[in-house]
C-alpha cells in the first residue's frame, strides 16, 4: 500500500509517495537518494543509520517513514549548515575518528544527540546516582556512544573528538 | 620542481575525510548509475547439504512490481572456471546453508524482500556436518596453505627434545568461527550497456572482481568495469568475488535495467566468508634458563565442501622464536559450512593467540618474566628459512613497550591484585606480520600547468590509502599535496592487486615511487628538467616481490601490553588501558597509521572477549547471525590506547622501507588480553572468547 507523505530533511521539504513498509532509512536512501545515513544492519543493531528526529537521535532503520510525516529529520550532511562543517565534523577529521567512514555519519549524529542530552542534564548508565549528566567525561562518552558500532574500531579516537566539542560547548568540566 | 619538506611520515589529515564525515562520499550503493535502480533479494537454502526437490516461484512472479525470479531452472548459464560458490543458480545441489537458490528482482526493495517469502522451496537433504574436532577421522593435509605456505614444517627431533626438556608446556587452544562483519554490507550495483558491464561494488580491489565477471559472463576484460572508490570496511571479506557480484550482474542482464544487490547483515554470515575455527595444540620445551629447545604447533581447522581454504595458522610460529627442534602442521576437515575466507591477518591472528598464550604459560612454569622469556629466545636469523632478517626489532618493541606501560616491578603471581570487586592483571604478547610486495602498475600524467594525475587501481577500505598514496606521489614528484590528483578504486586504472596481506602501500606506493622516478628521468633527459606545456604521460610499476625477498626474511614486529580488570562477582572483563609498540619500517602517514594500529589491536580485543559465531550442530546454521547476537567491541569496551612505533630503516623490503601495517595490530592482541586475564584471576581460558560464563566454568574446574 502506498501513502503520500512529506519528509522534512535537512531543512528541505520533500513530498513523496512511500510503500507503508518503507523505513525512514530506506525513504532517505532509496527514494530521496540522501545517502548520508548508512545502512549497516537494518535491525537497530549498529547505529550507522542514526539521524536526528526533532533533535533526538534515532535509528532510522527502526522508524517507519509514514510515522514522521510532520517531523524534522537531520542527517550528518544536514549538520553542515550552509555547507560549513559542524564542529563535530572538524573534530572527527582532526582526531581521525574514523577509517572506512561508513559508520561515521551515524556516529556524528549520535554525538550531536549526546551533546544535546548532556546540555539537558540527562544521566547515562555510568552517571553517578544523584549527579546530573551534564559532564561528558571520557567514560560518559564511551557509554553514550556505544550504540554506534565501528568495525574499524576508531573508538579510541572518537572519544577525544567528541570530548573536544563537548568541552567547547561547556558540557565537559 | 621545488624542494619540499618530506610529506612521507607527516600526519596529513585524510583527504577523503570531509566527505566521509558528512556522508557524501559515495559507497557502492550510493553511486549514480544514471537510471532508476531496481532491487535484488535472494532466497537462501535452509539445509546444509542436499538437493532442491521442488522450487515454485509462481506466487512471487505474480506479485506486482516483481520483474523476474531467477532459479536454477531459468537462470542464464555461466561460463566455466568459476570456483567455490560463484556458479550461482547453476545446479540444484546445495553445499551449505545460506546458498542462494533463487533471486528476485523487483521495482523496490520492499517488494523484492516480500517476494522472497513467496518462493516455495523444498529439499531432499542430509543432516549437517558442521562440528570441528581434532579427533575427526577425516582430517587431511592440504597440498599448500593460503598464500603459498608449506602445510607442515619439521626441523630436528621435536619429540625427543620435548621428552628431555627441563620444563614443558602442552596445551590446546581454540578459536571459534569469526565473521568479518564490516559495517558496510556487501553491495553490488550492475548496469549493462549492450555487452558492456559496469559494476559499482564494495570490494578490496576492482581488478580481482573483473577476473571473475569476465569468466562468468564470457567477456573480454575491456567489456567490464568495476568502480569502487569508497569501501565501508572489508577485513578480508571483500577481497575475493562472492556470489553478490555474480547475482547483480546476472539479474541486471536478465531484466535489462540497473540492479542493486545489497546483502542483509544476516546474509553476511553465509555468503561472504568467515574465519575458520581452529584447534591448536602447542608444545614447548625449554631448559631451566628458559631457552626453548622445542616448539610444536599443530593446527586443526575447517574448510567447506566446495573450496579449500587452508588458513596458515601456525606460520608465525615459524618465525617468532629460536629453538633447534621445531614442527608446525595443519590439518583440515571438510564440513558442510559456507566457504571460509581471509579475515584480518589470516593465520597470524588465531595462531598467535595459541603461541603467545603458551609462551605465557611457559614463563609461569619457569618463574620468569614473560618479557624476559621472549627476549631470551630472540633468534639471530629466521629460524626456519635460515635467512638474515631484513630488519627485526621485536626486542626493542618489548623493551620500549614495557617502559611506556610501566611493566617494571610487576608481580609475577596471578590472582593477587584487587581493587574492590575488580581483579587486576597485566599481560604481554608479541605481534608479527610478514612483509610482501606485489605487482602493481601506475600511470602518471603531468599536466602543463604543474598539476599531476596519478592513477593506480589501489583501494582504500579505510586504511587511509587515498591520503598516504597522495603523500607518496607528491614526495616522489617533488611537489605539494595540492598538485597531485590521485585516482584509485577503478578497474579502468592501471593494474594493482587488492588491499590484502598488508601489501597495499608496499606495492602501490612502490609502483608510484618508481613511476615518478621514470617521470623525473624523462623530464631530465628530454625536457631539460621542466614539465613541457603539453604535459607528459609515463607508465611504470613494480613487477612483484622485492628482489631481496629470497635472501632476507621480511617481517614487521610489535608488542602489546594490556591491563584487564575482571569483576570477581560477574566475570565481566574490562580493558582500561593498553600500550602497543611496533617496528614496521617507514610509517607514511602518522595519523592514519595510528588508526590502523589501534583499529587492529581493538579488533583483537574484540576477538578475545566477544566474537564467536555459534554453529548449531543439529540445524547447521549460525545461530547468532546478526550484530545483536555476534558481539563485536563497542566504544565502552575499549580503554586508553597508547600506540607507538620505532624508527626503522629497512633497505630491502621496498622503495620506501614500508612494511604494511593493516594487520599486525590484531596479531598477538588476543593473547595479551588472555594473559592479562590469567594474571588477574589465575584462570587460564584457552578457548576464545573469554566470556563471563567461562570465569565460572574455570572457577568450578579449579
Ligand atoms: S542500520 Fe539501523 S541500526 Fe544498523
Ligand atoms: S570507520 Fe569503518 S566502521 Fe567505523
Amino acid at each position: 500500500m502506498d501513502t503520500e507523505i512529506t519528509l522534512r530533511v535537512d531543512g528541505a521539504a520533500h513530498p513523496l509517495t512511500v510503500d507503508t513498509r518503507t523505513t525512514l532509512l530506506d525513504a532517505l536512501r532509496e527514494r530521496l537518494r540522501n545517502t548520508s545515513p548508512k545502512k549497516g544492519c537494518d535491525h537497530g543493531q549498529c547505529g550507522a543509520c542514526t539521524v536526528l528526529l526533532d533533535g533526538r537521535r534515532v535509528n532510522s532503520c527502526l522508524v517507519l517513514a509514514v510515522t514522521v510525516d510532520d517531523a524534522d529529520v537531520t542527517t550528518s550532511d544536514g549538520l553542515a549548515a550552509g555547507g560549513e562543517p559542524h564542529a563535530l565534523h572538524r573534530a572527527f577529521v582532526e582526531h581521525d575518528a574514523f577509517q572506512c567512514g561508513y559508520c561515521t555519519p551515524g556516529q556524528i549524529c549520535s554525538a550531536a544527540g549526546v551533546l544535546a542530552e548532556a546540555r539537558a542534564g540527562w544521566p547515562s548508565g555510568v552517571t553517578d546516582p544523584g549527579e546530573d549528566g551534564g559532564d561528558l567525561t571520557d567514560d560518559e562518552i564511551r557509554e553514550r556512544m556505544s550504540g554506534n558500532l565501528c568495525r574499524c574500531a576508531a573508538y579510541a579516537n572518537i572519544v577525544p573528538a567528541v570530548a573536544e566539542v563537548a568541552a567547547a560547548e561547556g558540557v565537559r568540566r | 620542481m621545488t624542494t619540499m619538506d618530506r610529506l612521507v611520515g607527516a600526519g596529513v589529515a585524510r583527504i577523503d575525510g570531509p566527505a566521509k564525515v558528512r556522508g557524501t562520499a559515495p559507497y557502492a550503493y550510493e553511486q549514480d548509475p544514471g537510471e532508476p535502480i531496481c532491487h535484488v533479494a535472494v532466497v537462501q537454502s535452509t539445509v546444509n547439504r542436499g538437493r532442491i526437490s521442488r522450487l515454485d516461484p509462481s506466487r512471487a512472479e505474480a506479485m506486482p512490481g516483481v520483474l523476474a525470479v531467477l532459479t536454477p531452472a531459468n537462470a542464464p548459464r555461466l561460463g566455466h572456471g568459476l570456483a567455490s560458490d560463484l556458479p550461482v543458480l547453476q545446479s540444484l545441489d546445495v553445499h551449505y546453508q545460506g546458498q542462494i537458490v533463487a533471486v528476485v528482482v523487483a521495482e523496490t526493495s520492499e517488494i523484492a524482500r516480500a517476494a522472497v517469502g513467496a518462493v516455495a522451496v523444498e529439499y531432499s537433504a542430509q543432516g549437517p556436518d558442521v562440528v570441528l574436532s581434532a579427533e575427526r577421522p577425516d582430517l587431511y593435509a592440504p597440498d599448500k596453505l593460503m598464500a603459498g605456505f608449506e602445510t607442515d614444517s619439521v626441523i630436528g627431533d621435536v619429540d625427543g627434545a620435548l621428552a628431555s626438556a627441563a620444563v614443558t608446556v602442552d596445551a590446546t587452544y581454540s578459536t571459534p568461527t569469526q565473521h568479518n562483519n564490516p559495517i558496510e554490507m556487501h553491495t553490488s550495483m550492475a548496469r549493462w550497456d549492450g555487452d558492456r558491464l559496469t559494476m559499482w561494488d564494495a570490494n578490496q580491489g576492482p581488478h580481482t572482481i573483473v577476473n571473475d565477471l569476465v569468466a562468468a559472463f564470457e567477456l573480454e576484460r575491456d567489456q567490464v568495469r568495476v568502480i569502487s572508490p569508497y569501501v565501508g570496511g572489508a577485513f578480508g571479506s571483500k577481497a575475493f568475488t562472492h556470489p553478490n557480484q555474480i547475482v547483480a550482474a546476472m539479474a541486471a542482464r536478465v531484466v535489462g535495467r540497473t540492479v542493486v544487490f545489497e546483502l542483509s547483515r544476516q546474509q553476511m554470515f553465509s555468503l561472504v566468508g568467515h574465519r575458520t575455527p581452529t584447534i591448536q595444540r602447542v608444545r614447548l620445551g625449554a631448559d631451566a634458563d628458559g631457552r626453548l629447545t622445542a616448539i610444536s604447533h599443530e593446527v586443526v581447522e575447517h574448510t567447506s565442501r566446495i573450496n579449500e581454504f587452508a588458513e596458515q595458522t601456525a606460520t608465525p610460529t615459524r618465525v617468532l622464536y629460536a629453538a633447534p627442534h621445531r614442527r608446525t602442521t595443519h590439518r583440515l576437515a571438510r564440513l558442510d559450512v559456507p566457504p571460509p575466507t581471509i579475515m584480518r591477518a589470516p593465520g597470524e591472528t588465531p595462531g598467535m593467540f595459541a603461541l603467545e598464550s603458551a609462551m605465557d604459560e611457559l614463563a609461569h612454569q619457569l618463574g620468569l618474566d614473560p618479557v624476559e622469556l621472549r627476549i631470551r629466545n630472540e633468534p639471530a636469523r629466521d629460524p626456519e628459512r635460515d635467512l638474515p632478517w631484513s630488519s627485526r626489532n621485536l626486542v626493542a618493541c618489548l623493551r620500549t613497550g614495557a617502559e611506556r606501560f610501566g611493566w617494571a616491578g610487576r608481580d609475577l603471581a596471578p590472582g593477587v591484585r584487587a581493587d574492590g570487586r575488580w581483579l587486576i592483571g597485566t599481560g604481554v604478547a608479541a605481534a608479527t606480520y610478514p612483509t610482501r610486495r606485489r605487482r602493481a602498475e601506475c600511470r602518471i600524467t603531468g599536466h602543463g600547468d604543474g598539476r599531476w594525475t596519478v592513477e593506480i587501481d589501489g583501494s582504500d577500505i579505510g586504511t587511509g590509502a587515498w591520503t598516504a598514496l597522495t603523500q607518496v606521489a607528491a614526495d616522489a614528484l617533488g611537489v605539494g599535496l595540492d598538485a597531485v590528483e590521485l585516482r584509485i578504486g577503478d578497474s579502468a586504472l592501471p593494474f594493482a592487486g587488492g588491499a590484502g596481506g598488508s601489501t597495499g602501500m608496499t606495492s602501490w606506493g612502490s609502483a608510484i615511487v618508481l613511476t615518478a622516478r621514470d617521470v623525473r628521468r624523462e623530464l631530465d633527459e628530454k625536457h631539460g628538467g621542466v614539465l613541457p606545456p603539453r604535459g607528459i604521460v609515463v607508465k611504470g610499476g613494480v613487477p612483484g616481490e622485492s628482489p631481496h625477498a629470497s635472501d632476507w626474511s621480511m617481517h614487521a614486529f610489535g608488542a602489546h601490553f594490556v591491563e584487564v580488570r575482571v569483576d570477581r562477582d560477574t566475570g565481566e572483563v574490562r580493558l582500561p588501558r593498553a600500550t602497543s609498540v611496533y617496528a614496521a619500517g617507514t610509517i607514511v602517514n602518522a595519523r592514519t597509521a595510528r588508526s590502523q594500529f589501534l583499529g587492529g589491536f581493538s579488533m583483537g580485543v574484540s576477538m578475545a572477549l566477544h566474537e564467536e559465531s555459534v554453529a548449531d550442530a543439529r540445524l547447521g546454521h549460525y545461530v547468532n547471525h546478526d550484530l545483536a547476537g555476534y558481539h563485536i567491541a563497542t566504544n565502552a569496551d575499549i580503554g586508553e590506547l597508547d600506540v607507538h612505533w620505532l624508527e626503522e630503516d629497512d633497505p630491502y623490503v621496498n622503495e620506501l622501507g614500508m612494511k604494511g601495517i593493516g594487520e599486525i595490530g590484531i596479531t598477538g592482541a588476543a593473547a595479551a588480553v588472555a594473559n592479562a586475564y590469567w594474571h588477574a584471576t589465575g584462570l587460564r581460558v584457552r578457548d576464545l572468547p573469554i566470556t563471563p560464563d567461562k570465569y565460572f566454568r574455570e572457577l568450578g574446574a579449579g
